[in-house]
């Protein structure tokens, strides 16, 4: 046998952007010497639609529908954090039932979320049972979600100063009958997953990443507690009332795929936990605050003056603006009842009365929107993937002057060389699936 | 305490320092921004281990000279703590030094500023595109690029 005169030489190949076992656009350019990856690039950004540049367009409420978009598996913890954000340059605080609210929203999104990924990825595994029984599970959440904020995906539920409708009276008993089968699934499911051999040897030793790397590249969410670091946005820096429930983050110990499976499934059983303590203990009385903090209550829509309260009302002559661009704002506060709402009036009743009408037609004009004080926060908040960050700029005009996200998928894809590279190709599935990579909210 | 460390290790390097709504910010020249974070990262005291977010503002509305601001977000795990750091760039000479041997995560992230901005960094390994093709013209998130504007797609090149 003569090897010296073997060529070496290896092969580019090129998977995706479109490929069926990813799920999402992205291409991974990999230089293969047979089955083995020598070295890879990732190539993202063909979901971009310019998110950022979109939000700079219109007024702080118009960027809500926008946020539904970029996780769109658990859409209602990009619209908690966006809105958070812009209620911290208000300076308010929602009301303690919207604040719950909130939180039951979130956690069922993260179970969905997760339910999605785990699901997604053991089927590309071969196990297409898994999947469907989590898909089961994930629409009775769904029909939860559904019930409370009518549509499944582009909610646009939860806006700056409280939530746009209360909890409907048949939402408590299906969401536990929901927790109870969703407990069955995950039950039958760890059966299924947990301690098949085929399944195991798919994950466990694959794609491990260090707590170092891990910190280096600012990677957060499972992805980092399965690495040993027990890191979560809810309990080092508690916002909402997440401080109040009692859950645990499992941490794994390798960081390879199957501690990521692990992690995954543990956090969903507590975000259960912890919708079940928010439903028992979520309490009474009004769901939103104007742009000054005060409570509006429920059916506060009629106009005082039309029930006779004129006292204080002051009689102006108002010059209009033709342009209806805003600039008749400065009478605003001398001309109004003294009610500064931020969130849109309910469609009832912006179809239903005059005032409802008026209030989310000025809502979302140009120029007439809330207006928050100009300044900049940074609000972080837990994500499905990790810590997923909003950065609002304000100039003090009715546009947010920038709107940056940080995207929780966006680091760990930039480590992704590090976990595929020097393994076989096969193992880039249950790699790339355990990302749970979300192309919305990775290229925006 | 964070803010006053600084200000006592980079003294008039430190343009301005805040609080606002409880987010700690420090305004830095640019000059200073690899030794700073050097510093920020291995003071025992502060232990910023995590580049959390890197961004940049485009001031050209408020007719601000220097234009850019490029922020950075970090955070300590050990000691829980966070801080925005902001570096002012100017359109003239739009560059800062890359914090590339520092993190490696800020690869990507001043990949996407470059992209978005046009802000060079100097010392990165790779500077290219990162969300939109080669080839495309111009920064999209610049005040001065139309929201309407539109480029044909003419594909990846390689």
């Amino acid at each position: 046998m003569n090897t010296a005169q073997t060529r070496q030489h290896t092969m580019m190949l090129n998977m995706g952007p479109s490929h069926p076992a990813m799920h999402g656009i992205i291409r991974l350019v990999l230089e293969l010497d047979g089955e083995r990856v020598v070295n890879s690039d990732v190539e993202i950004g063909y979901l971009h639609r310019a998110f950022e540049k979109s939000s700079e367009q219109s007024g702080y409420l118009q960027v809500i529908p926008y946020t539904d978009r970029l996780n769109y598996v658990s859409p209602l913890i990009n619209n908690m954090g966006y809105s958070m954000a812009v209620e911290r340059l208000f300076g308010i605080k929602p009301t303690e039932r919207c604040e719950y609210i909130r939180v039951i929203m979130s956690e069922l999104s993260r179970v969905s979320d997760h339910l999605t990924c785990i699901g997604a990825s053991a089927m590309e595994l071969g196990a297409f049972t898994a999947f469907l029984y989590m898909i089961k599970a994930r629409e009775l959440l769904y029909q939860g979600i559904e019930m409370v904020t009518g549509a499944r995906l582009t909610i646009s539920y939860i806006r700056p100063g409280g939530v746009k409708a209360d909890l409907p009276a048949e939402f408590e008993p299906h969401i536990r009958n929901a927790i109870k089968e969703t407990r069955k699934i995950l039950k039958e499911c760890d059966k299924l997953l947990t301690r098949n051999r085929i399944f195991v040897d798919r994950l466990k030793g694959i794609g491990i990443i260090s707590k170092e790397d891990a910190l280096a590249y600012g990677i957060t969410g499972p992805f980092l507690r399965s690495t040993g670091i027990d890191y979560d946005v809810r309990k080092n820096c508690p916002y909402s009332v997440y401080n109040r429930f009692d859950f645990d983050i499992p941490v794994g110990t390798t960081g390879d795929n199957y501690d990521r499976y692990l992690c995954r499934m543990e956090e969903m059983e507590q975000s259960l936990q912890i919708v079940e303590q928010a439903l028992s203990s979520i309490p009474g009385g009004n769901l939103m605050v104007d742009t000054e903090g005060r409570e509006i209550p429920a059916a506060m829509m009629v106009d005082l003056a039309k029930m006779g309260e004129t006292e204080g009302l002051i009689q102006l002559e108002v010059d209009l603006d033709p342009t209806l661009q805003g600039g008749t704002r400065k009478y605003f506060d001398a001309v109004e009842a003294p009610e500064k709402r931020a969130v849109l009036p309910a469609k009832e009743d912006t179809y239903g009365n005059i005032e409802g009408l008026m209030q989310h037609f000025k809502l979302v004009m140009l120029g007439h929107g809330i207006t928050p004080p100009a300044g900049e926060v940074y609000q972080a908040v837990e994500g499905g993937n990790g810590e997923l960050g909003f950065f609002v700029v304000s100039d003090g005009s009715g546009r947010p002057y920038r709107v940056r996200v940080r995207p929780p998928c966006f680091p760990i894809m930039a480590a992704l060389p590090l976990m595929i590279n020097g393994g076989f190709l096969a193992d880039i599935i249950p790699t790339f699936g355990s990302v749970n990579m979300i192309g919305g909210e990775l290229d925006r | 305490m964070i803010l006053e460390k600084i200000k006592e290790k980079f003294l008039d390097d430190v343009l301005e320092t805040y609080e606002f709504r409880g987010d700690l910010v420090a305004v830095i020249r640019k000059e200073i921004i690899c030794d700073l974070m050097e510093f920020l990262k291995t003071n025992p005291a502060l232990d910023f281990n995590i580049l959390m977010d890197l961004t940049a503002v485009d001031y050209l509305w408020q007719e601000r000279i220097p234009r850019f601001d490029i922020v950075y977000h970090l955070y300590s795990l050990a000691k829980n703590h966070r801080l925005r750091v902001k570096a002012s760039v100017d359109e003239k000479d739009p560059t800062i030094e890359s914090l590339t041997g520092i993190w490696p995560i800020a690869d990507w992230f001043e990949r996407e500023v470059w992209d978005m901005f046009g802000i060079k960094f100097e010392g990165h390994p790779h500077l290219k595109r990162i969300l939109m093709y080669q080839g495309f013209e111009g920064h999209p998130l610049r005040k001065d690029y139309p929201v309407t504007k539109r480029q044909p797609l003419i594909g990846p090149v390689n």
